[in-house]
């Protein structure tokens, strides 16, 4: 499957428009292929994808940290690099890398990414931002002294301290523990109730599941899918019948040789895979098929793939 | 015109030089003092004064220089070098700010703190020798272009270097072994004839030079040239600042 069926609409009420953007780093990789993504405005986009699939390197473009080699990028109707001023203005940033200067204190790091930004002071603001970031007591301590979870509280602090519309988070969770993780989705949250476009990368699979509006899957530099969350585990998602006998039995009887059924190893349990989108999924058929071949039902039950199932195959299938 | 960024982008680095006051500011007062006592009343008081200046008066500003070049050029070079260094470069590219914009709150605060550690270094000499200075104004110009000069040649250093060792390599190769031999401990009359000749291949014996006359009228080469060579410097650090600034150098992949 192509970006470019699903991805590229027509970009009318999108805050973020990539067309055909492509990145050859020095070294001669190449990291992205002629990428084509709307994100509208107010969801919550999660880009999934293995190392080393672009993730990182498509965000820097965007926000200005690397050059694209060709294709353009617009924010809020702004071209990236002819506008970058207007454009950037709209971006908040949090790297994957917890980059953060040794000895200054929290309350002044996020102030100097405010002042960055063109913003002027506002102390008031910057004391409630952390607050909501849980990090009220830590105003006046040096950032090398924080936690690994608390400077990337920091961090998304200082992308915050401007007030942006669309919000790039790389890799917000990793290395958070799961009680943190949960804060982080319920801050995401708060932030998209207020209107902020969030974009994040994440390995984890159940972090888009949990939170995302739509997913991407990136890989080797190319974008496999972007769908609505929902529609997408729907559509690639496959259900399983599994079947469990009576009787163990060594062989599939040969009258049910086309649905190609799996036998466990110890021969009770025959698994089923169709298609939901499919018109006739043929359970009656095989229900009836197995019947006849003389066997005796003990059980049946069924389950669908999850997004991480749909990921996984998606990126084998591409390699 | 992103005022507030470089308005932010000064007052850390100026933050950063507080809070590492006594290496920033003490260092180069104490150096000084061990200067004035090995050269300056050691050695100085068997060498009889030049041109008219006792010998003490007379390396004054060539000390300062040497402070000021070495003090500019450190600062700034590691004013960029650290962020790049630690990943929080990305804050200044990602955000909606010129590279010319980025260069004066860096740039300018690595000034002025050599501005300061001058001033101090005047202070300090002023309790060992008796200071003049003939031309206040043209001493505050070559002041402030060296400033600003090296500071520029610094960021240029920081941001070419991608390694501690390379930060290091131009101060210590190029830019210490050329003060010392441009005249800061002697007039290049005291040298023989080739090595004067030699001597005037050294841009920086141009600096001090002119620098030293606005204090006692005593020259080595002409104060115009000192000054052409001055302000050819500074034009030099802009072009480059402004060629790379053009490509992204080393900032962006
Ligand atoms: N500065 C660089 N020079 C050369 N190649 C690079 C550079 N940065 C990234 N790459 C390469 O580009 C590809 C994409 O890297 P990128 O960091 O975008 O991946 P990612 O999807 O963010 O991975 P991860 O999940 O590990 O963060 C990788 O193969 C990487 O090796
Ligand atoms: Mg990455």
């Amino acid at each position: 499957m192509k970006a470019s069926d699903t991805s590229a609409e027509t970009g009318v009420n999108a805050i973020v428009q990539v067309r055909g953007l492509s990145k050859t780093y020095d070294n001669g990789h190449q990291a992205l292929k002629n990428i084509d993504l709307d994100i509208r405005e107010g969801e919550i986009l999660a880009l999934l994808g293995p190392n080393g699939a672009g993730k990182t390197t498509l965000i820097s473009i965007i926000c200005g940290l690397v050059n694209a080699s060709g294709g353009t990028v617009l924010v809020g109707g702004y071209d990236h690099v002819k506008q970058y001023r207007k454009s950037r203005e709209l971006i908040g940033l949090v790297p994957q890398e917890l980059a953060l200067g040794a000895f200054e204190l929290v309350e002044n790091t996020v102030a100097l990414s405010r002042g960055l930004f063109g913003k002027s002071k506002n102390p008031e603001f910057i004391q409630q931002l952390l607050e909501n970031l849980s990090l009220g007591d830590k105003a006046t301590s040096p950032v090398n002294r924080l936690s690994g979870g608390m400077k990337r509280r920091v961090l998304i602090a200082k992308a915050l301290s401007h007030e942006p519309r669309v919000l790039f988070l790389d890799e917000p969770t990793a290395g958070v523990d799961v009680e943190l993780r949960k804060d982080m989705w319920a801050v995401i949250d708060e932030l998209r109730a207020d209107g902020v476009t969030i974009i994040l990368t994440t390995h984890y699979i159940e972090e888009a599941e949990a939170i995302a509006d739509r997913v991407g899957v990136i890989n080797a530099g190319e974008i496999l899918v972007i769908e609505d969350k929902q529609v997408l585990m729907d559509k690639l998602g496959k259900k399983q019948l599994v079947i469990e006998l009576r009787e163990a039995i060594k062989t599939i009887p040969a009258e049910l040789e086309e649905f190609n059924l799996q036998l466990c190893e110890v021969g009770n349990t025959l698994t089923y895979t169709y298609d939901i989108r499919a018109e006739r999924t043929g359970i009656t058929r095989l229900l009836n098929d197995v019947q006849n071949a003389g066997l005796t039902l003990k059980d049946i039950s069924t389950s669908q793939s999850s997004l991480e199932d749909i990921f996984v195959n998606l990126v084998k299938a591409d390699a | 015109m992103n005022f507030e960024a470089i308005k932010v982008i000064y007052s850390a680095e100026m933050r950063r030089t507080r809070n590492t006051l006594l290496q920033s500011i003490a260092s180069p007062v104490i150096s000084t003092c061990l200067y004035f006592v090995v050269f300056g009343s050691a050695i100085g008081s068997r060498i009889e004064s030049v041109g008219g200046v006792s010998y003490g008066a007379f390396i004054v500003p060539g000390l300062m220089m040497l402070s000021l070049l070495t003090q500019s050029i450190s600062n700034a070079s590691f004013g960029i070098f650290f962020p790049k260094f630690t990943g929080t470069v990305y804050e200044v590219l990602s955000a909606p700010i010129s590279f010319f914009e980025v260069i004066v709150g860096y740039v300018g605060a690595a000034a002025t703190k050599s501005l300061i550690i001058g001033v101090i270094i005047l202070i300090t000499a002023s309790f060992f020798v008796d200071l003049r200075i003939a031309h206040p104004f043209w001493m505050l110009a070559f002041l402030l272009m060296t400033c600003v000069a090296f500071s520029l040649f610094g960021f240029i250093i920081g941001l070419w270097a991608d390694n501690f060792e390379k930060l290091q390599l131009v101060p210590l190769l190029v830019i210490t072994p050329l003060v010392f031999l441009g005249g800061t401990f002697y007039s290049i009359d005291m040298l023989p004839p080739l090595w004067q000749k030699i001597s005037l291949l050294n841009p920086l014996l141009y600096l001090i030079s002119g620098f030293r006359w606005s204090f006692y009228e005593v020259a080595d080469v002409n104060v115009g040239l000192s000054l052409m060579m001055t302000a050819g410097f500074l034009i030099g650090c802009l072009i480059v600042v402004w060629l790379m600034f053009r490509s992204g150098y080393k900032l962006k992949q």
